[in-house]
């Protein structure tokens, strides 16, 4: 009953920060790309464009959702479900940090507690095969949809993505196999855990560092297989909008458009996860304790929160005068929270999770704006020729390095 | 024992088993009546899949792995068959531009 | 609890089994049956086989049956059409179909009356580690074969479906 309750409350918060993640990282996405570009980004609805988000949600809700008379009906339906559904439910097994435990509290003369549970929703022992084989499902949304539709531009993106993403799966699983090797585990957080201490003091021992075999070549094969995965600039081939207009979603509107879009957004994310726990060591900071790491989460937060103090005193814009000093509180308040002792163990490795899993969508979105696309046989090539000979070579070495060195 | 008996601290084994002579003999059927080259290729995959679930069955009631292995290899082998089967259907096509296997009969007159 | 799980995933199974076959669209065979190869390893799960169920969706459902779609999608197959068939043929297949179904459930029956019943979570010996440990050790030169088996199955398609070079 107990855990029950729990977990209905932990799935409560996991979907609708997710889900608010979700909006918002669009919002990232084009303020990041506008300012690579010189340009200002979103900036009319609401504060820096704050409330973009939440009008485009408004506004794809509200859309009339044309269905062409020329679909497939029943497959042009299911197909947003489909990728929608394979997109979320890989977060579900994702862990976010350590332990919350809550003490037992007096409340109108009956005790509640102790509580204790972990920062996820379900500890899986094949969390690494589950998030494989969730994230291989996903193709059908694309292909189906790209099918159904009828159109030869559709269809076009339909199997471009469908032999993209059989052809990525290859040496993403290959690089994902060879930290596995040294960690020795299967669940996402014994992975993590395996990944704890330093070497002489202030070297991590994430994977990417860890020494018999340090995965830095898969690390990159992994990012580069999941820019793929994921159909983002520079693999976006199934959506590429000056050859096939707009890929496989060519025919959606509204809502079936939006699930799309979230689809593509919700993998960035749950790959951007997986990335984070299987090399960059999941919550363990960059350099231990003893030497002030439970320090940094504050000290950044109140650096952002007197920046915005700054210029909104010396505001270069009217409404700067009054937006900027709201920021300030709210970073303020983040940094007392942060400095909390007893939310402290609890905060920091949440903190960290979340500062890597954004470095890498930062970098995803910081390379969307740099590189151009490829074409398509180069793509293939790339593949086939070289990142999945690489991915093996990486995996052999790394094996014979487990094997070898005690 | 009662299979009633039985239901009572879980599942039958014979449950399983029934369930994969059942997907077997559906997947004869269609390999049997369908038309489609592809189709036919998939009723072949449903019979592999049958014969799986009665190996995973049997090393549960052997409490042995080895029944696992028996059906990670056949998934293997259907892998490799299916990509060999694909590529033989894609000849086929550009050769005589049909799936349907009651055209293919040059061998046959 | 497994008792219902067991019956619902069986009953999807089987209906996804039965359109496979019914279904005059390729695509909607094939997705039928991804749908039997999904609740096949629900049903892997309830029986301890983790690993195996965990590469049923990887290699089945995510590899095999996405080149079916993708084969499908790009021969643009449509519906199939049926030539004459015997009148014997459509008369007795039916019957002859319930025949050989009620013979094997027959036998299954009655070959292992009582060979125990499964309950989730009693038997733990499907995990990685165990299907590991007996793949390079026992069963070291099946994995072997079935390794160069693929290489030949690789250079076969590549042989089969390449463009011929003039």
């Amino acid at each position: 009953m107990e855990f029950l309750v729990i977990t209905l409350i932990k799935l409560a918060l996991i979907t609708f920060i997710f889900m608010t993640t979700l909006a918002y990282l669009q919002w990232v996405e084009r303020k990041v790309i506008a300012h690579v570009q010189v340009r200002m980004g979103p900036s009319r609805v609401g504060p820096h464009g704050l409330l973009q988000p939440l009008a485009d949600v408004i506004k794809l809700i509200t859309k009339e959702g044309v269905m062409p008379p020329h679909v497939n009906g029943g497959y042009y339906l299911l197909a947003p479900f489909l990728a929608v559904f394979m997109a979320l439910i890989s977060i579900s097994i994702i862990p976010f940090g350590g332990a919350i435990d809550i003490p037992a509290i007096q409340l109108a003369g009956k005790t509640f507690g102790p509580y204790h549970t972990m920062m996820e929703l379900a500890s899986v022992n094949m969390g690494v095969l589950m998030i494989l084989a969730v994230s291989s499902m996903g193709v059908y949304g694309i292909a189906l949809a790209g099918w159904s539709s009828n159109n030869k531009y559709a269809l076009l993106g339909g199997l471009r993505s469908s032999a993209q993403m059989i052809s990525y799966e290859l040496p993403m699983s290959l690089a994902i196999a060879s930290p596995l090797l040294t960690a020795g585990s299967l669940q996402l957080r014994g992975i993590a855990d395996s990944q704890a201490g330093f070497y002489l003091g202030f070297v991590p021992k994430w994977a990417i560092f860890q020494m018999p075999a340090p995965q830095i070549f898969a690390f990159i094969i992994f990012m580069i297989a999941a820019f793929a995965e994921t159909n983002r600039i520079p693999f976006d081939l199934p959506e590429a909008e000056n050859e096939l207009v707009a890929g496989f979603h060519v025919e959606y509107s509204s809502m079936t458009f939006a699930s799309f879009f979230m689809a593509e957004y919700a993998n960035m994310v749950t790959v951007c996860s997986v990335g984070t726990l299987l090399f960059l060591g999941g919550w363990q900071p960059l350099w231990p304790a003893a030497l002030g790491s439970n320090f940094v989460a504050p000290a950044i937060f109140l650096g952002a929160g007197l920046i915005c103090l700054y210029h909104g005193l010396n505001p270069a814009r009217p409404f700067d005068r009054y937006t900027l000093p709201v920021f300030a509180v709210v970073f303020f308040g983040l940094a007392g929270l942060m400095a909390f002792p007893p939310l402290v163990p609890v905060l920091t490795p949440l903190f960290w999770f979340l500062a890597k899993v954004g470095f890498l969508l930062f970098v995803f979105i910081w390379i969307r704006a740099t590189l151009p696309r490829f074409r398509y046989d180069q793509l293939m090539s790339f593949a086939w020729k070289f990142l999945f000979p690489a991915a093996l070579l990486n995996l052999l070495v790394t094996g014979f390095l487990v094997a070898l060195v005690p | 024992m009662d299979p009633l008996e039985m239901m009572k601290n879980g599942v039958p084994e014979t449950f399983y088993l029934t369930l994969s002579a059942m997907l077997f003999a559906i997947g004869v059927a269609g390999f049997m009546i369908r038309r489609n080259i592809i189709t036919v290729f998939m009723c072949i995959e449903l019979m592999l899949n049958a014969v799986n679930l009665s190996f995973i069955t049997f090393a549960h009631q052997h409490k042995q792995v080895s029944g696992h292995l028996f059906a990670f290899f056949v998934m293997v082998v259907a892998a490799a068959e299916a990509a060999v089967g694909l590529a033989i259907i894609l000849t086929v096509f550009k050769n005589r531009s049909t799936l349907n296997i009651d055209e293919i009969n040059t061998l046959k007159n | 609890m497994d008792l219902f799980f067991f019956s619902l995933f069986a009953f999807i199974a089987l209906i996804c089994a039965v359109n496979v076959v019914l279904q005059k669209h390729p695509i909607s065979s094939a997705l039928s049956l991804v749908g039997v190869m999904a609740s096949l390893a629900v049903l892997y799960l309830l029986l301890g086989a983790e690993f195996v169920a965990m590469s049923q969706v990887i290699v089945y459902a995510g590899a095999v049956m996405v080149l079916f779609v993708f084969v499908i999608m790009l021969l643009n197959a449509g519906i199939e059409v049926h030539h004459g068939r015997s009148w014997m043929a459509k008369l007795l297949g039916f019957p002859a179909f319930l025949a050989i179904l009620g013979l094997l459930c027959f036998f299954v029956q009655r070959g292992f009356p009582n060979v125990g019943s499964v309950r989730f979570g009693d038997w733990e010996g499907g995990g990685a580690q165990q299907v590991g440990y007996a793949l390079f050790t026992e069963y070291l030169l099946p994995f072997e074969v079935t390794s160069v088996l693929i290489l030949i199955a690789i250079i076969g398609a590549i042989v089969l479906a390449r463009k011929e070079l003039d």
